[in-house]
C-alpha cells in the first residue's frame, strides 16, 4: 500500500529529527568537556571543536575532594534511599491491597488525601528543620519528599491486586503460613517486576534531586550530592578551588582553571550512571508508567 | 456481612499486617500532615523566637500585602499560563509522537522511543548546563555559531524576557514529550487492529484512518490527562524556573512562579509572611481544582480517578 509506506517514511524521517533533537544538547556537552579549554571560550562550545583535550576530566580527577566526593554521596543516597522507598512503598501497598483489612479505607484515604493537599514549602521547612534537625545532615538529603510517595503505592497496590491472586494467600493461610511468612516467600518473588520498577522510580528521583540539598545543605558542603555541586558550581565559579584541599594547586592554578569545560566534564560525570544504565532499564520504565496510567 | 467475630479474628490475623503497613504510615504522617499546621502561618507575623504558634496573629494582613503588590498577579499569571501553553503544546506533541510510534513497524521504533524519553531522566540541573551550553552570552552555540551564520548580533539571552516564553516552552517540551507519550501509545496499542483493516477495505487512507479511528478513540484517555493537567494548574516545576532560567532577577517577570516565590520569599529574603501566605493560597486553590478535576474524571471513566 503506497499509503502506509508514505507513513511510514514519514514517521522516520520525523521521528529521526525528535531523536537527534533529543540527544543532541548532551552530544554538544560531551564534546564540550573534551575540548580544549581556550578554544571553548574563544569559540564558544562547538560539535567539532577545532582543539580536543582531556585536561578537563585530569582536572575533576586530580583536584580530588569534591567530584569525587559528592559522587559518593549521591550514590550511597541513591543506594539507601531506593532500598528504604522500595521497602517502606511495598509494605503499605500490599497492606493495603487486602481487600478484607479492617481499616483499609481508612488507610486508602490517609494516603490519597496526602496526595491532594500539601502544606507547602514553608510548613514543611519548619517541620524538617525546627522539628527534626535535619537541615546540613544525610538525613536532610534522604527524609524530605522523596522517601515515598502516594502515585508508586497506588501503582504497587494496582500490581498486588490484580496480578497475586487471593487463592494463592488465602491456600498459605490454610497451610499455616503467618502473614509474615506468605509476604517474605509468596509475594516478593511474585512481584519482582513492579519492584523493579519503583526501585527504578525511587533511584531516579534520588539521583537527580538537588532540592532537598539546595534547602537542607547550608553549610557542610561535604554532603552535597553530584547534582548539588553541579548546581553551586554554576552560581559560584570560586567554589572548585576554594574546596579543592590542595591548597598549593588552588593558588598557583587559580588563573588557569578550566572553567567552562571542567564545567561540562562535571555535567558529562553527573549524567553518566544514567546514561550507561539506562539502555537496559528503559523497558521497565516504560512498563511502569503504562500501567500507571491504564489502571488496572 | 462483617460480623463482630470475623472483624476480630481478621484483626488478630492481620496484625503483622499493621506492623508492615507502619513505617511507611508514619513517614507520611510527618513528611504530609506534621507541616499542615504550619499553614497558619500565613495568618501571623512570623518571629523564629516565638515560634509558629507563639508568634501574633495578623489575619487577613499577609494575604492582603501579598495580594497589593504586583507579583501575586505577576506569579499567578506565569504559573496558569505556561501551564496551559503546557498542556496545550505537550498533548499535542505527545500525541503525534505516540502514534508514529505506535503505528511504525521497523524495528527502530525501540531506538527512537528510547532516545526521545532519554531527557525526561536527567535532572533540571543538567538542562540548565545544557541550555547554557546554547544561550551563554559568551561561549553558547547560539551566539558563536548559528547566529554568525544566520548574520545576526549575539544576544544576550540571560537578560532579554521576551524569548523566555518560548524557551521554557520548548524545554519543557523537550524534556516530557516521551514521558507523555507513553500514556497515549499504551492506549493506541489497545485499540483493536480489525477496526482499521475494515476501514482500509472500505477504502480509507492511513491520513485518514488517524483522523476518524485512533484520534477519537484517544480522546477518552486525553481528557482524563488533561483534566489530571488542570487539576495541577497551581503548581509549577520548580527546577525549570528556577534553574534553567539561572535565577536571573532580570527574567523574573516571565520566569517567577507561585514555587519560586514561595523558595525565594522563604530562602533568599527571609520574608515568611509572603511567602507562607503564597503557599496558602497555592495549597487551597490547588487542592479545590485537584478534586474537581478528579470529580470530573471520575464522571467521565471511573477506573482513570485518583480516587
Amino acid at each position: 500500500m503506497k499509503d502506509e509506506t508514505r507513513f511510514q517514511v514519514f514517521a522516520h524521517i520525523v521521528l529521526i529529527i525528535l531523536a537527534f533533537l533529543a540527544i543532541m544538547p548532551m552530544v554538544l556537552m560531551i564534546i564540550s568537556s573534551f575540548t580544549d579549554n581556550d578554544i571553548l571560550i574563544a569559540e564558544g562550545y562547538k560539535f567539532w571543536p577545532s582543539k580536543w583535550s582531556t585536561y578537563a576530566y585530569e582536572y575533576i580527577f586530580n583536584t580530588g575532594n569534591s567530584v569525587i566526593r559528592a559522587y559518593g554521596v549521591s550514590i550511597v543516597l541513591t543506594l539507601v534511599g531506593t532500598v528504604l522507598s522500595l521497602s517502606l512503598t511495598t509494605m503499605l501497598a500490599y497492606a493495603i491491597s487486602k481487600k478484607d483489612l479492617p481499616g483499609r479505607g481508612w488507610i486508602t484515604f490517609f494516603i490519597v488525601f496526602s496526595m491532594l493537599f500539601n502544606g507547602g514549602l514553608v510548613p514543611t521547612y519548619i517541620v524538617y528543620t525546627n522539628i527534626f534537625n535535619l537541615k546540613n545532615t544525610f538525613a536532610g538529603l534522604l527524609f524530605p519528599g522523596l522517601l515515598m510517595n502516594a502515585f508508586n503505592i497506588m501503582l504497587m497496590k494496582s500490581y498486588f491486586v490484580s496480578s497475586i491472586p487471593s487463592e494463592i494467600l488465602d491456600a498459605a493461610y490454610i497451610d499455616g503460613a503467618g502473614e509474615v511468612k506468605t509476604f517474605f516467600h509468596i509475594v516478593i518473588p511474585l512481584s519482582k517486576p513492579i519492584m523493579a520498577t519503583i526501585a527504578l522510580f525511587a533511584g531516579i528521583a534520588y539521583w537527580n534531586d538537588w532540592m532537598n540539598g539546595y534547602i537542607y545543605i547550608t553549610k557542610r558542603t561535604e554532603l552535597y550530592s553530584v547534582q548539588n555541586l553541579l548546581n553551586r558550581m554554576m552560581q559560584n565559579i570560586q567554589f572548585l578551588s576554594q574546596s579543592s584541599s590542595n591548597v598549593q594547586n588552588a593558588t598557583a592554578g587559580l588563573a588557569a582553571i578550566p572553567l567552562a569545560s571542567v564545567r561540562m566534564a562535571m555535567a558529562a560525570v553527573g549524567i553518566l550512571p544514567i546514561l550507561v544504565m539506562y539502555p537496559f532499564v528503559q523497558k521497565y520504565f516504560v512498563k511502569g508508567i503504562t500501567l500507571g496510567g491504564v489502571k488496572g | 456481612m462483617n460480623s463482630k467475630n470475623t472483624r476480630k479474628r481478621r484483626l488478630i490475623r492481620y496484625w503483622p499486617i499493621y506492623i508492615m503497613a507502619l513505617p511507611g504510615l508514619i513517614y507520611l504522617f510527618i513528611n504530609n500532615y506534621m507541616p499542615l499546621p504550619g499553614l497558619v502561618l500565613a495568618f501571623k507575623k512570623y518571629n523564629a523566637r516565638k515560634g509558629i504558634f507563639g508568634s501574633d496573629f495578623v489575619g487577613f494582613k499577609n494575604f492582603k500585602y501579598l495580594f497589593a503588590t504586583q507579583d501575586a498577579f505577576i506569579i499567578t499569571r506565569n504559573t496558569i499560563c505556561y501551564n496551559i501553553v503546557f498542556i496545550i503544546v505537550n498533548t499535542v506533541l505527545a500525541i503525534f509522537v505516540a502514534i508514529l510510534l505506535a503505528e511504525m513497524t521497523s524495528k527502530m521504533k525501540k531506538v527512537y522511543q528510547c532516545l526521545i524519553l532519554l531527557p525526561y531522566m536527567i535532572s533540571m540541573v543538567i538542562v540548565s548546563y545544557l541550555v547554557y551550553g546554547f544561550l551563554s552570552t559568551d561561549n553558547g552555540f547560539l551566539n558563536n555559531t548559528i547566529l554568525p551564520l544566520l548574520g545576526k548580533e549575539p544576544i544576550s539571552w540571560y537578560m532579554e524576557k521576551k524569548y523566555w516564553p518560548f524557551l521554557l516552552t520548548f524545554v519543557n517540551a523537550w524534556k516530557v514529550i516521551g514521558y507523555n507519550s507513553i500514556i497515549y501509545i499504551s492506549t493506541i496499542l489497545g485499540i483493536d487492529k480489525g477496526i482499521y483493516e475494515s476501514a482500509a477495505i472500505d477504502g480509507a487512507s492511513k491520513w485518514m484512518q488517524i483522523r476518524k479511528i485512533t484520534i477519537p478513540l484517544l480522546k477518552p484517555t486525553v481528557i482524563m490527562m488533561t483534566l489530571l493537567a488542570i487539576g495541577r494548574i497551581f503548581y509549577s516545576d520548580f527546577g525549570l524556573f528556577y534553574q534553567v532560567p539561572q535565577n536571573q532577577g532580570s527574567l523574573f517577570a516571565v520566569t517567577n512562579t507561585i514555587d519560586t516565590y514561595v523558595y525565594r520569599g522563604l530562602l533568599e529574603l527571609g520574608d515568611m509572611s509572603m511567602s507562607s501566605a503564597a503557599g496558602l493560597y497555592q495549597s487551597l486553590v490547588g487542592f479545590v481544582l485537584i478534586l474537581g478535576a478528579n470529580f470530573l474524571v471520575r464522571k467521565l471513566d471511573k477506573d482513570s480517578a485518583l480516587f
